[in-house]
């Protein structure tokens, strides 16, 4: 038998009988270790994001093993491969469709900048058109960086305060990519 | 039935089209012939239904662009399945109006073909039936082979030439 971790509580009071900490900190805590990832998945780096979840790499230890291949239901939308133009109305879709809050991981030299696809028809980086939390380098990545990557996620998350996404800061960032 | 080879098929063409079909050569082994936009039809209908050249399958329809002599050629590759004989067929038109008949009147597959060309090269083939882009986002408002248009997206901020050493 390995041994089983279970995570620690966030800082607070304790006492007999209680414990006390900030409401932001225990949902954060709930919600980083039960992220539903949406796979848009369109080249090398799915298959790389393929083996991180097959069971040698086995990214459900963090609490995705749900894949939400529904926009609706899924929190963080992990973005593996090289995103043609033509395609950037469906990638822009697909996260309006997502409900708050969301996060964005772009995966990949494609997704992060265009990567070697330097022309016309290919998007330069997902960031023209959506709003990035995290960027995983590589060409593909391996399945570490992925994970490495889900982790820097993961501390945004936990570490989000409730308030962020009402924030006028958030709103302008929004506008500023065009969604309301 | 007399065999099928490039030398019998430039003399099939000859006595039809004479100096309609000329710019003859065969790099590669690969009969390559030019004409002009009036008798396309009439010379892709010939290779395509005489006996002796019964070119059937239409491989590929696509162009290039030559700046220097403001041209655009139109290029047809044909296959013979039967003799395994292949023909290239070149039609050079201007630059400025890019226009030449449709090829879908003889082979439905041209039909892709035509709208991929007009998509990269901007060549209009009348009497095509839906002509419009294939494979760009119909927001492209240029025909991105042309070499007048730069190949790389210009909003690439991240390669400066100072990072390469240039």
């Amino acid at each position: 038998m390995s041994d089983i971790n279970i995570v620690d509580a966030p800082p607070g009071i304790e006492g007999s009988g209680f414990f006390a900490t900030s409401l932001d900190k225990v949902i954060g805590l709930a919600r980083s270790h039960s992220l539903w990832p949406l796979p848009f998945a369109t080249s090398c780096c799915g298959i790389e994001f393929m083996a991180t979840m097959g069971s040698h790499y086995d990214f459900g230890r963090f609490g995705s093993e749900r894949l939400s291949f529904s926009p609706r239901q899924a929190d963080l939308l992990m973005v593996m491969g090289t995103i043609a133009k033509k395609m950037s109305p469906v990638l822009k879709q697909v996260y309006l469709q997502m409900a708050e809050p969301r996060w964005v991981m772009a995966v990949g030299a494609c997704a992060s900048s265009g990567g070697i696809f330097d022309t016309y028809s290919v998007l330069q980086g997902i960031d023209e058109i959506i709003p990035v939390d995290v960027y995983v380098p590589g060409c593909p990545p391996r399945p570490e960086a992925i994970l490495d990557g889900f982790g820097k996620i993961q501390e945004l998350v936990k570490n989000e305060s409730g308030r962020r996404r009402h924030s006028d800061q958030y709103k302008q960032m929004l506008a500023s990519y065009g969604i309301e | 039935m007399a065999e099928v080879n490039n030398s019998s098929v430039i003399q099939l063409l000859a006595d039809r089209f004479g100096a309609k079909v000329n710019g003859v050569s065969e790099p590669y082994g690969l009969l390559t012939v030019e004409t002009t936009k009036d008798v396309i039809t009439d010379v892709l209908r010939f290779l395509k239904e005489t006996e002796g050249a019964a070119f059937s399958f239409l491989t590929d329809i696509t162009a290039v662009h030559y700046p220097e002599t403001n041209h655009i050629a139109v290029v047809y590759h044909l296959h013979n399945m039967v003799s395994k004989l292949r023909i290239r067929v070149k039609v050079f038109i201007h630059e400025h109006t890019p226009s030449i008949p449709t090829a879908t009147v003889l082979w439905n597959g041209a039909n892709w073909m035509e709208r991929e060309t007009y998509d990269f090269f901007g060549v209009k083939f009348e009497g095509h039936p839906n002509l419009k882009r294939i494979l760009n986002m119909d927001e492209l408002n240029v025909h991105p082979m042309l070499k007048q248009y730069p190949l790389e997206d210009p909003n690439r901020v991240d390669k400066k030439d100072e990072y390469f050493g240039r």
